[in-house]
């Protein structure tokens, strides 16, 4: 045909892979007893339109594997076959099956054909006879029906072609069915002068005798649903209903008028049938649709140079004194339209990239289910805040940590069904995902009611890979963060599953490098709970800009709880180092950022400055600094990518004059402050190096 | 007979180590308190005049902050501050030069305050010269081999070694 199909190969994956995961999860439903009878239409249909497909593009190994799933899927929404654990586990490896066969097609990898073909003969043995069949009447009418043969008119619209179909191909399938005998009708050839080579001008008769029900015929030419007009009838009628349903015409075209005047009369019951199925199909179709996502992330690096633009604007904007005033006026409220325009614009942009967490928590039931039985335990796992909201690069790049999370509950925390009675236990262990959205940040939680942390296993392997002195005393919560420590494992003997002690530095790192920070509690024979706190957007903060000397920063503003103007008598120095001040109820450490920072300020009296009071994670802090100056929108620009990362900071951006300036950090300052008794508050608890 | 080749394969090493390949390399070369260094000119991303720069607190003297060069915030490092030679006052004809910096899985971008650019030599793998291994401290490492231009010694240096993120910090005493 001198069409390269290859084009639509990579849709045909992500879609295929898409109908895969949806086979799965709606399968751990059923077998969790919790789906309904939808359901098993949802499974079936995904499996049906990866069978199609692959035919289509001549995957066949892949085509002839999903269509046993489907048989027997068939009778399992048909009421024929029982819904059972054993059915249902099948169907699960051979989704994996399945899988496994598109990635090899798509990657051009090996292909692991003994596995394929001994789950293949499984589900053959299922169909055959192994578990109950129960006969019922067929409810669709013409389902189960056989004709002698069929009489198929096959008109193709011109483009379709283009949509990466060949008739040849389907009529392979045809004949593989029957007998097929093909009459083609070229009258439908222009000059070749006006002749174009992409489009189909040929439209057949086909007589299809055999074993063969309308169903089968139509799934074949299914993919060119809406490309044709296409009529089946019966050769040998059996069934007067049989006529009624056969149709499958999509359209009339004008110019196909030669084919039209030879096509046999029949009823026509189409219009109603077909179109409510197709229009479903299509409503759902229309109302997503795909996109690259380096096409997103250019947008989103657009709209992020549109903000400082922007606001350079409204700088020069609210700085014009010397221009004609009415001028000015327009200038102004043009500028400010601008600002909000722009403003709504990066909001809905943002939110493109936003994607309900669940995508990221789909994964779990199924491994949660293999692991459990994996290793002897009995574990339900229990999801809430799936839809919460993350940008997608943050829910990629956090799947692996939270894998490994989940997969040390299993395997560390969660005990043995046993010593789970023993303890006096339920069975059954609990592993909680959670996830919320508290300040700027999402916080996803990670929690199993298993035995908790041993703590002094964990100070025993510590102190024996000298991680610590011997002596040295160590709070509980410091000793359950030694569990990040690259190497660690209290685990007696590595196991598939865990073990090895690479897992949790490398989560920690991965964590932080986006901008995150985790946190483990635990109570002994309770639980343990993981909670992973992340940025929401990466990209844009809404900032306070201030100044200490020369210098300009950035504080952002939900850090903020308030500024004020120091009241000299309620200042206090504590053991003649450090400084607080009374606010209302409570005392705040004064943190100068002209000693964390080493920049001369413009004044060393605490009356001249201001005090910005910031909380992070429950402490608080104020910082002195001499001026507060406007408030703008800015786009963070990563200190790290070129350079490095530096405490106290948590990036750059570029301000309307084209200068850069520096974002605060509040938690690094509260650390930083906590180091250096001159500006800060004093010590509280032991410091680690 | 051994000797020479075995002198020959190190430098032929050397080479490799500072990215290049077949008989002649082109450098960019800039003085620096007197002397002529060479860089490997595939790594040079641009040629700028000194720019007002943001310092960074808590960074080693030598960082003298980043700039905003078309958007990216790139570092800035005062070259002869990183030699522990005393630095020059920056005027209108300071010139930085933008350099391409990999790291073992990154790329990134610095730029580096010298005192003057000077030119672009071919430069062909038999005028390398090895720097005896008994000079030794990480700045020395960073300089890989030596090679003779017109009767002038240009020391040529590995732009990867000498602005390492890690050595940064390493030198740099405040860290995370």
């Amino acid at each position: 045909m001198g069409i390269d199909i290859t084009q639509f190969h990579q849709i045909f994956f992500e879609e295929s892979f898409e109908g895969l995961e949806a086979m799965e999860s709606a399968l751990l439903d059923l077998s969790r007893g919790s789906g309904n009878s939808e359901l098993i239409h949802e499974i079936f249909r995904a499996a049906h339109s990866i069978k199609g497909g692959s035919g289509t593009f001549g995957f066949s190994a892949v085509s002839e594997f999903t269509h046993v799933m489907e048989t027997l899927l068939d009778e399992m929404r048909e009421g024929q076959r029982e819904i059972n654990e054993s059915a249902l586990n099948l169907l699960l490896e051979s989704v994996d099956v399945v899988r496994g066969m598109l990635e090899a097609a798509r990657d051009g990898g090996v292909l692991e054909a003994d596995r394929v073909a001994a789950t293949q003969s499984r589900l053959e043995a299922m169909l055959n006879g192994d578990d109950i069949v129960v006969q019922a009447s067929s409810s669709m009418a013409g389902q189960q029906d056989i004709h002698k043969g069929w009489q198929i008119d096959f008109k193709p619209y011109p483009e379709l072609m283009k949509t990466g179909n060949d008739p040849v191909l389907m009529f392979h399938e045809l004949a593989e069915m029957g007998e097929l005998k093909v009459v083609v009708d070229t009258s439908g050839i222009p000059s070749a002068a006006h002749f174009d080579p992409e489009e189909c001008y040929l439209s057949w008769k086909l007589s299809l005798m055999g074993d063969v029900t309308e169903e089968q015929i139509n799934e074949i030419f299914e993919w060119v649903d809406g490309d044709c007009d296409l009529t089946i009838n019966p050769i040998a009628v059996e069934d007067s209903d049989q006529i009624a349903a056969a149709q499958v015409e999509t359209g009339s075209h004008e110019s196909c008028a030669v084919a039209q005047a030879e096509r046999q009369p029949a009823t026509d019951r189409q219009a109603d049938e077909a179109a409510p199925n197709q229009g479903e199909r299509r409503a759902v179709a229309e109302s997503s649709i795909r996109v690259n996502i380096t096409k997103i992330d250019e947008l989103i690096n657009m709209v992020g140079e549109l903000v400082i633009t922007q606001s350079m604007l409204g700088q020069v904007g609210s700085e014009l004194e010397n221009v004609d005033s009415s001028k000015l006026e327009k200038l102004r409220n043009g500028l400010v339209q601008l600002e909000r325009n722009t403003r709504e614009l990066q909001e809905s942009v943002m939110r493109i990239r936003m994607f309900p967490i669940s995508y990221s928590f789909n994964r779990f039931p199924r491994m949660v289910h293999d692991l459990s039985s994996q290793l002897g335990k009995k574990v339900e796992l229990k999801i809430s805040g799936e839809a919460t909201e993350l940008d997608k690069t943050v829910m990629e790049k956090i799947s692996d940590p939270l894998v490994h999370l989940v997969r040390n509950a299993l395997d560390h925390g969660i005990e043995t069904p046993d010593a789970r009675v023993a303890k006096g236990k339920p069975e059954t262990g609990v592993v909680h995902l959670n996830a919320y959205h508290k300040g700027g940040n999402i916080i996803i939680e990670v929690s199993d009611d298993g035995g908790g942390l041993p703590a002094d296993r964990i100070l025993a392997k510590a102190r024996q890979r000298a991680l610590i002195a011997d002596d040295e005393p160590l709070t509980r919560e410091k000793t359950l963060d030694l569990i990040f420590e690259p190497g660690f494992t209290t685990a007696e003997e590595l196991s598939d599953v865990s073990g090895r002690g690479v897992g949790m530095d490398v989560v920690r790192r991965n964590i932080r490098d986006l901008g995150g920070s985790i946190e483990v509690t635990s109570e002994q024979d309770k639980g343990s709970k993981f909670t992973v706190r992340l940025p929401l957007t990466l990209a844009i903060l809404d900032g306070q800009l201030l100044s200490v000397g020369s210098e300009t920063f950035i504080m952002p503003l939900i850090s903020i709880v308030e500024s004020l103007q120091l009241d000299c008598d309620l200042i206090n120095t504590v053991a003649g180092q450090a400084e607080m001040y009374r606010l209302r109820d409570d005392y705040v450490p004064v943190v100068r950022l002209c000693k964390l920072f080493g920049i001369k300020p413009k004044s060393m009296s605490l009356q001249d400055g201001l005090l910005v009071v910031v909380e992070q994670d429950g402490m608080r802090i104020g910082l002195l600094v001499d001026e507060l100056l406007g408030q703008q929108q800015v786009v963070i620009k990563s200190l790290e990518t070129n350079f490095r990362r530096v405490e106290g900071l948590s990036g750059a951006t570029i301000l309307g004059d084209g200068t850069v300036a520096l974002i605060l950090d509040v938690g690094g300052l509260i650390a930083m402050s906590g180091r250096d008794p001159a500006s800060g508050p004093p010590h509280k608890k032991e410091q680690a190096a | 007979m051994s000797a020479v080749k075995a002198e020959q394969q190190e430098i032929d090493n050397a080479a490799t180590l500072i990215g290049m390949s077949n008989n002649d390399d082109q450098y960019l070369t800039f003085i620096l308190d007197n002397e002529e260094y060479g860089i490997d000119i595939l790594r040079v991303q641009e040629i700028k005049g000194w720019d007002k720069v943001t310092r960074i607190p808590n960074t080693p003297e030598f960082v003298q902050g980043v700039i905003n060069l078309r958007g990216s915030i790139v570092p800035i490092i005062d070259l002869r501050q990183r030699f522990n030679i005393e630095k020059l006052e920056y005027g209108p004809t300071t010139v930085v030069i933008v350099l391409r910096v990999q790291d073992e899985d990154s790329d990134c971008i610095m730029g580096v305050v010298v005192d003057a650019v000077s030119d672009v030599y071919n430069i062909a793998k038999e005028q390398l010269r090895e720097i005896p291994p008994s000079f030794s401290s990480s700045i020395m490492e960073s300089v890989r081999c030596i090679a003779t231009v017109n009767e002038k010694m240009v020391i040529l240096l590995d732009v990867d070694h000498l602005l390492n993120a890690d050595e940064l910090t390493a030198l740099g005493s405040i860290d995370t």
